[in-house]
C-alpha cells in the first residue's frame, strides 16, 4: 500500500517540472507540454485523494480535467499551427502581439 | 376706426417690404403716402373726439396672461395722445412727401418707405397704448426702425456703426425702463395706465430694498422709467448716439431724430406725471438732467461744422429744455415745446437736407456759403425755423420756450439755477443757429467749382413741405399764447389740463414779462454775435478759437464722451471677452478640467501598459508568483 | 389613480406618434435611391405631425393630470411598465420636436450627399428617442429613450460633421454620459426608496427626507445641467454645434438641450421640492453667470456657429433662471423661452447652414455686405436676430420679459443682473449682423458673384419658424394657455412645505442644530 504522501510528492514534483518548464521553455510546443504536465499532476493528486477518501468525486473531476485538457490541446495546437503558417518559428518571444 | 390709425402705415410697410423689390420699386410712395395721410385724417378725427374732454380706452385682446400678470393690447386716446397723434401723423405726411424728392433714384427706395411706414406704425402704437408693456413694444419698435434707417446706407461702415450704436445705447436706457415696468407691475399689480395712475397715491412711503439699499418705491420707479427716457431722448449721459444717427438719410433725421421718436421720452414722462408728481427726487433729477443737457449740448453745437450734427446737438439741447419743463412740473410747457419743436426742427432738418441734396452730399458748413442766392425758398424757410428756435417773439418757439423758462424760474432755488442754465443755453442756441445760417447761406461759396455749377433749388415736392412746415414753425405756437397777452390764449394748456394738470405756482405778471424780455434780449444778442463773427469780422472765430484753445478742443471733441465710453465699456467688454472669458475661463479652466481628466487617465495607462510585455513566460511567472503568494497567505493567515 | 388619468382618444395616439419615425427608419432600410429616401423621410416626419394633431385638438387645458395615457406591463417583476402620457408642459415640446425634425430633413436635402440612407435613419431614430423622452412616465422607459438620443446624435456629429467632428462627437458623448450615469444612480436609489416602483407619477407623490432629496436632486442636477448646458459644464456645446451638420445643430439646439430643462420641470421640482427650494438660489446664481458669461464670450467669436452656440448658453441661462424663480411668470416664461430658443436658434443654425452651402465658410470675417447680395436671406436673418435679442413683437421678448419678471419677484438683484444679458445680447447679435451683412465686402464675397438668394425649399423651411416668431410674439396666449394649469400645479407641488423655505432659513436651521 503506497501512502498518500508519496502520491502527493509525485504530484508536486511533476507540477513543479511543469511550472518550471512553462516559465523557462521558449518553444510553444514545450510550453504546451508543460501545461499538460501540470494538469496531469493535478489528476494524480485527485485520483489519490479519491482513493484515500473513498469518494468518486475526485475521479469524476479527473475525467473533467482530461476532457478540458483534450479540448485545450486541440485548440492550442490549432492556434500554434495557424501561427506557424504566419511566422517561421514558434518561439514564444516572437508572439508578442499583445504587447501594450 | 381707431385701430386703423396705426394699422394703415403697417399695411403699407407689409406691402412695400414684401413686394417692393420685385414689383413696386420706385412707386413705393404711392403705397405709403396715402396710408400716412389716411392716418393723419383719422387722427384729426380722434382729436375732435377728445376735444370735449372725453377719454377713449379700448382693449383689443389680452396680450400676455401668466398667473396674475395680465396685459392687454389696448388703446387710450386722451388729450395728450391726441396732440401726439397730430404731431406724428402731420409731420410724417410732410416728410413722406419730401422724401419722394430727396430719395429719388435711390436703390433702396422701396425699403426706405417700408421702414418709414413701420416707424410711423410703431410710433403711433407707442403714443396710443393704454399700458406700459405696449408702450414698451412701441418704444423698442421705434428703436428698431431708427436702427434700420440710420444704417439705411449700410455700405458705409460709419452708417452701420451708428445704427448699431443707437440700438445698443438705447438698450442701456431700456434696461432701466424695463425694470421700471416690472417694478410697476409688482407694486400695482397691473400695467394699465388708468389703474396704475389711480392707485399711485396709495404707495407713497412704501420702500423697496435692492442691492442693500432702501429706496422709496415711487422714486425708484420714476428713476428707472426716466432711464428709458434718457436713452430714447438722448439726454446726458446717453446722448452719444443721436449725433451719430445723422448718418441716416435726412428725412429720417427730421422725422425720427428730431420731431417724433426722440420726443418719446418726453411723452412718456409726461404720460407718467401722476407717478413723477409723487417723487420730489425724481422730479429734481429730471429737471437737472434736462437743464444740464440743454446747455451742454448747445455748447457742443457752437463749434461743430457738420450741418446735420449742429442741428442734432440742437435737438439734444431742445429735448433738454423739454425735460427741464417736465422736471419743474410744467408738463404742459414740455409737451407744448415738443409740439412746436417738431415743426421747426423738422423744418431745419429738411432745409439742411435740401442743401445737402443741392451740393451732392456736402455736409461741412465751412465748405458752403452764399447759398441764399441759389436756393431762396430753402433759405427763407431755414431762417424762419432758426428765428423760431431762437425764440423771437411771435414765432412758435418763442411761446413754448418762454413758457418753459418762466415755469423754471418759478421753481424755487434749484429752479433759479436751472433758469440761468436755460437762458445761457438760449443764447447759445441763437448763436449756433445763426452761425449756421451765415456760414451756409451768406458770404461767398467755398466749395468746389463742380458743386457750384450744380447748385439748384430743390424741386417743389421738397420745397412745398418746407413751406408748410414753415407755416407750422410760425403759427404752431399761437395755441399757447400766455394770458398776459390774451385772455384764454393758452388753449393748449387748457386742452391738456385733464391729463397733465395745471402748474400750481402762478407768478406775478411782471415776473413773466421780465423773464420773457430777458430771454428775447439774450436771443438777439446771440444772433448779433453770430452776425459779427461770421459776417462782419470773419477772422474773429479763428482768433477766438486759438485764444480759447483748450475750451475749443473740448467742445470740438464733444467733451470726449465717445472716447470715455470706448475706454470704459467697449474695450473692456471686448478684451474681457477674448482674453479673460474665452481664453482663460473657457479655454484654460473649464476645458482644462474637461480635457485634463481623459489626459490623466491616458497618462496612467501609458505607464501601466509596460506591464503588458507580450511574453508568455513572464505572464506565467507572474501567475506562479501570484499563486504562491495566495497559497502563502491562505496558509499563514491562520 | 388610474381613473384620474385619461386617454380621451380611443387609440394609442402617443405610441403611434413616437414610433412612427422608428417605423420609417426600418422602412428606409429597404429603399434605394437618394431622392426616394429623402422623400420618404419627409413623408414620415410630416405624417408624424398629422398623427400628432389630435393631441392638440383633444387636449384638455383645465387639468394638470397626464392625458392620452397608455399603460402596459413590460417587466412586471421589476415594476417596469410601458407608461406614457403628456401634460401641458410636454405637449408643446412634442410639436417643437416634430416641427424641427421636418425642417431638418428639408435643410439636409442638398447638404447631405454621402451615406444618405444612414443619415436619414439616424434622424428618424433621433426623433423617436426625443419624442419618447417627452412622453415617458416610467423611469426605465425614460432612461432608455434618454440614452438612446445619444447614439444617433453621436453618429450625426461624428460622421457628417466638420473637421474636428470626432473630437466633438466624443466630447459630446462623454460629457452627457458622465451626467447621465449619476442620474441612473439616482433612479436606482429612487426605486428602492420609493417602494420599488419606477412610475414617475407615484414617485412624485412621495415625500422624501430632506437630506435624501438633496442628494437625489444633485444627482439629477448633474445630468440635466450638462444637457442644458449650464455654466460651467457648457463647453461641449460650442464644439458639438460647430462640428455638427446643420440638421444636427438644429436638433441639438432646438430639442436636445431642452431635455435638461424639461428634466428639471418633470423630475427635480415635483419630486424634490424641498431640495429645489434649497438649491434654487445656487441655480439662480449659476443661471445669471451663464447669461452674462455666455453673452460676453460671444463677443470674441470668429465662427458664426460658435457664436450662436455660445448665445445658446446665455439664452438657456434665462430658461433655468425662469424655472428656478419658482413662480408662475418665471416658469411659464422659462417654458416659453425653451420653445422660443428652439425656434430662433434652430432658425439661426438653419440660416448659417444655408449660407455655408454656398460659401463653404462659417468665419464671420469671410462675409460682409451680404445684404446687397442676398436681400431675402438678409431680411429673414434680421427677423431672427431681432427675435434672439428679444425685441417686443417677437417671441423672444415675451419669454425674456416673463422670466425677468419672475426672477425679479423672487430674487430681485438677479433679475436686474439678468437684464444686463439683454443689453449684451443686442451687442453681439447686431455686431454679428453688421459684420456679415453690412460694411465692407470680404474677398470671399467679391470672388463669388454666384451666391444665390434663398430658393423655394429653403424659404419653405424657414417660413413656419418666422410664423411662430410673430405668433408667439403677438399672441403668446395660444401657447401659454396650455401650460397654465400644469404650471400652477407645479408651483403647488414645490410649495408644499413643512420645513422652512429660503436659503437663509436653512442656514439658520443648520446653525440652530449646532
Amino acid at each position: 500500500m503506497v501512502p498518500l504522501s508519496w502520491y502527493i510528492l509525485l504530484s508536486t514534483v511533476v507540477f513543479g517540472i511543469g511550472v518550471i518548464g512553462f516559465i523557462i521553455r521558449r518553444n510553444l510546443i514545450m510550453i504546451f507540454l508543460s501545461i499538460e504536465l501540470m494538469l496531469n499532476s493535478v489528476n494524480i493528486s485527485l485520483a489519490a485523494f479519491s482513493h484515500y477518501l473513498q469518494s468518486m468525486t475526485g475521479q469524476i473531476l479527473v475525467f473533467f480535467v482530461i476532457t478540458v485538457a483534450a479540448a485545450e490541446a486541440a485548440i492550442g495546437l490549432a492556434i500554434i499551427i495557424a501561427l506557424y503558417r504566419h511566422k517561421p518559428s514558434i518561439t514564444a518571444e516572437e508572439v508578442n502581439l499583445l504587447k501594450g | 376706426m381707431l385701430i386703423l390709425i396705426p394699422l394703415l402705415p403697417f399695411i403699407a410697410f407689409l406691402i412695400n417690404i414684401l413686394f417692393g423689390r420685385r414689383f413696386i420699386r420706385d412707386r413705393a410712395h404711392y403705397v405709403s403716402i396715402p396710408a400716412v395721410v389716411g392716418s393723419f385724417i383719422l387722427s384729426v378725427g380722434a382729436f375732435m373726439d377728445v376735444l370735449d374732454g372725453r377719454v377713449i380706452n379700448v382693449n383689443l385682446y389680452e396680450w400676455v396672461i401668466s398667473g396674475s400678470f395680465v396685459v392687454p393690447v389696448g388703446f387710450l386716446i386722451d388729450q395728450l395722445t391726441a396732440i401726439m397723434l397730430i404731431v406724428v401723423t402731420s409731420i410724417s405726411s410732410l416728410i413722406f412727401i419730401y422724401s419722394v424728392g430727396y430719395m429719388h433714384g435711390d436703390r433702396g427706395y422701396y425699403r426706405f418707405f417700408a421702414y418709414l411706414s413701420l416707424f410711423v406704425f410703431s410710433m403711433l402704437v407707442l403714443v396710443m397704448s393704454n399700458n406700459f408693456l405696449l408702450l414698451y413694444f412701441g418704444w423698442e419698435a421705434v428703436g428698431l426702425c431708427s436702427y434700420l434707417l440710420i444704417g439705411f446706407w449700410y455700405e458705409r461702415p460709419s452708417a452701420s456703426n451708428a445704427g448699431k450704436k443707437a440700438f445698443i445705447v438705447n438698450r442701456f436706457g431700456d434696461f432701466g425702463f424695463g425694470l421700471g415696468i416690472i417694478l410697476i407691475f409688482l407694486t400695482f399689480g397691473s400695467l394699465e395706465y388708468l389703474k396704475v395712475f389711480s392707485e399711485a397715491g396709495s404707495i407713497l412711503g412704501q420702500k423697496t430694498s435692492i442691492f442693500g439699499l432702501e429706496v422709496e418705491t415711487i422714486t425708484l420707479i420714476c428713476l428707472l422709467l426716466f432711464c428709458g427716457a434718457v436713452g430714447k431722448s438722448a439726454q446726458i449721459p446717453l446722448h452719444v448716439w443721436l449725433p451719430d444717427a445723422m448718418e441716416g438719410p435726412t428725412p429720417v433725421s427730421a422725422l425720427i431724430h428730431a420731431a417724433t421718436m426722440v420726443t418719446a421720452g418726453v411723452f412718456m414722462v409726461a404720460r407718467c406725471n401722476p407717478l413723477f408728481n409723487l417723487s420730489h427726487t425724481a422730479m429734481t433729477t429730471v429737471a437737472v438732467v434736462g437743464g444740464v443737457t440743454a446747455i451742454f449740448a448747445a455748447s457742443i453745437g457752437l463749434v461743430q461744422n457738420d450741418i446735420k450734427r449742429i442741428i442734432a446737438y440742437s435737438t439734444v439741447s431742445q429735448l433738454g429744455y423739454m425735460f427741464l419743463a417736465l422736471g419743474v412740473g410744467a408738463y404742459t410747457a414740455g409737451i407744448f415745446h415738443l409740439y412746436t419743436h417738431a415743426y421747426f426742427k423738422a423744418l431745419l432738418f429738411l432745409g439742411s437736407g435740401s442743401v445737402i441734396h443741392a451740393l451732392h452730399d456736402e455736409m461741412n458748413i465751412q465748405r458752403m456759403g452764399g447759398l441764399k442766392r441759389y436756393m431762396p425758398i430753402t433759405y427763407w424757410t431755414f431762417v424762419i425755423a432758426s428765428l423760431s428756435i431762437s425764440g423771437i417773439p411771435g414765432l412758435a418757439g418763442f411761446f413754448s420756450k418762454d413758457e418753459i423758462l418762466y415755469r423754471t424760474f418759478l421753481g424755487g432755488g434749484t429752479g433759479k439755477i436751472l433758469w440761468v442754465l436755460g437762458t445761457i443755453a438760449a443764447l447759445m442756441t441763437a448763436f449756433y443757429s445763426f452761425r449756421l445760417i451765415y456760414l451756409a447761406f451768406h458770404g461767398d461759396f467755398r466749395g468746389s467749382e463742380e458743386q457750384l455749377r450744380h447748385v439748384h433749388e430743390s424741386p417743389p415736392v421738397m420745397t412745398i413741405p418746407l413751406i408748410l412746415l414753415a407755416i407750422g414753425a410760425i403759427a404752431a405756437g399761437w395755441v399757447g399764447i400766455p394770458s398776459i397777452f390774451m385772455e384764454h390764449g393758452d388753449r393748449i394748456g387748457e386742452f391738456l389740463a385733464p391729463v397733465l394738470g395745471r402748474p400750481e405756482a402762478e407768478g406775478a405778471h411782471s415776473t413773466e414779462v421780465m423773464v420773457m424780455t430777458l430771454s428775447v434780449i439774450v436771443s438777439i444778442i446771440g444772433i448779433l454775435m453770430a452776425y459779427i463773427m461770421y459776417v462782419k469780422k470773419t477772422d474773429l472765430p479763428e482768433r477766438m478759437g486759438s485764444a480759447l484753445r483748450p475750451i475749443y478742443t473740448m467742445l470740438y471733441n464733444k467733451y470726449w464722451f465717445d472716447e470715455f465710453y470706448h475706454v470704459t465699456i467697449v474695450r473692456p467688454v471686448l478684451r474681457a471677452s477674448e482674453k479673460v472669458f474665452l481664453g482663460f475661463f473657457d479655454g484654460r479652466i473649464i476645458e482644462g478640467v474637461v480635457n485634463g481628466v481623459p489626459d490623466l487617465i491616458g497618462s496612467f495607462s501609458q505607464r501601466f501598459r509596460r506591464i503588458q510585455t507580450g511574453l508568455l513566460s513572464s505572464y506565467g511567472l507572474i501567475m506562479v508568483l501570484g499563486a504562491i503568494i495566495i497559497i502563502w497567505a491562505v496558509i499563514f493567515s491562520r | 389613480m388610474n381613473n384620474a388619468l385619461m386617454n380621451q382618444l380611443g387609440y394609442p395616439v402617443l405610441t403611434v406618434t413616437v414610433f412612427l419615425p422608428l417605423f420609417g427608419a426600418i422602412l428606409l432600410l429597404f429603399i434605394r435611391g437618394k431622392e426616394a429616401i429623402r422623400w420618404i423621410t419627409l413623408l414620415v416626419t410630416t405624417l408624424t405631425l398629422l398623427v400628432a394633431f389630435p393631441l392638440l385638438s383633444n387636449f384638455n387645458k383645465d387639468t394638470h393630470l397626464m392625458q392620452f395615457v397608455e399603460r402596459h406591463e413590460w417587466l412586471p417583476s421589476w415594476g417596469i411598465n410601458y407608461f406614457v402620457g403628456i401634460d401641458g408642459i410636454s405637449i408643446l415640446f412634442i410639436f417643437l420636436t416634430i416641427l424641427l425634425s421636418i425642417l431638418s430633413v428639408l435643410v439636409s436635402w442638398r447638404a447631405i450627399d454621402t451615406k444618405v440612407r444612414e443619415f436619414h435613419i439616424a434622424m428618424l431614430l433621433m426623433e423617436t428617442a426625443m419624442l419618447g423622452v417627452f412622453v415617458s412616465l416610467d423611469f426605465f422607459l425614460f432612461y432608455v429613450f434618454w440614452e438612446a438620443m445619444l447614439i444617433p446624435m453621436f453618429i450625426l456629429i461624428g460622421v457628417w460633421g466638420g473637421k474636428d467632428r470626432v473630437y466633438a462627437a466624443i466630447k459630446f458623448f462623454l460629457y452627457t454620459l458622465a451626467g447621465s450615469v449619476l442620474m441612473l444612480v439616482g433612479i436606482v436609489v429612487l426605486y428602492f426608496k420609493g417602494g420599488e416602483t419606477l412610475n414617475i407619477l407615484e414617485l412624485s407623490r412621495i415625500r422624501y427626507p430632506f437630506l435624501l432629496q438633496c442628494w437625489l436632486f444633485l444627482a439629477f442636477f448633474v445630468a440635466f445641467a450638462v444637457k442644458v448646458p449650464m455654466f460651467p459644464v457648457h463647453t461641449w456645446l460650442p464644439d458639438a454645434h460647430t462640428e455638427a451638420p446643420t440638421a444636427g445643430s438644429v436638433i441639438l439646439a432646438g430639442v436636445l438641450i431642452k431635455m435638461g430643462a424639461y428634466g428639471f420641470l418633470r423630475f427635480s421640482i415635483p419630486m424634490f421640492p424641498d431640495a429645489t427650494r434649497f438649491f434654487a438660489p445656487v441655480i439662480v446664481v449659476l443661471s445669471v453667470v451663464a447669461i452674462i458669461y455666455g453673452a460676453l464670450v460671444c463677443f470674441a467669436q470668429k465662427d458664426m456657429k460658435r457664436l450662436i452656440a455660445y448665445s445658446s448658453v446665455s439664452h438657456m441661462g434665462f430658461v433655468t433662471l425662469g424655472i428656478f424663480s419658482l413662480n408662475s411668470q418665471g416658469l411659464e416664461g422659462g417654458i416659453l423661452q425653451m420653445l422660443n430658443h428652439g425656434i430662433v436658434t434652430g432658425a439661426l443654425f438653419l440660416l448659417v447652414g444655408i449660407i455655408y452651402e454656398r460659401t463653404h465658410s462659417r468665419m464671420i470675417a469671410d462675409y460682409g455686405r451680404f445684404a446687397t447680395l442676398v436681400p431675402w436671406y438678409a431680411g429673414i436673418f434680421m427677423i431672427f436676430t431681432l427675435a434672439s435679442i428679444g425685441l417686443p413683437g417677437t417671441n423672444g421678448f415675451i419669454g425674456e420679459f416673463l422670466i425677468i419678471l419672475g426672477a425679479f419677484t423672487s430674487h430681485r438683484e438677479f433679475g436686474v443682473l439678468a437684464a444686463i444679458g439683454i443689453i449684451l445680447g443686442a451687442g453681439y447679435m447686431l455686431w454679428l449682423y453688421q459684420r456679415v451683412f453690412f460694411t465692407h465686402q470680404s474677398t470671399v464675397v467679391r470672388d463669388n458673384h454666384e451666391i444665390l438668394d434663398l430658393n423655394k425649399r429653403e424659404a419653405i423651411t424657414l417660413l413656419p419658424l418666422i410664423l411662430f416668431v410673430f405668433w408667439i410674439g403677438i399672441h403668446p396666449n395660444t401657447f401659454l394657455d396650455y401650460m397654465h394649469t400644469s404650471v400652477e400645479h407645479l408651483i403647488r407641488q414645490v410649495n408644499i412645505t413643512d420645513t422652512p423655505g429660503t436659503f437663509a432659513e436653512y442656514i439658520n436651521l443648520i446653525g440652530g442644530y449646532r
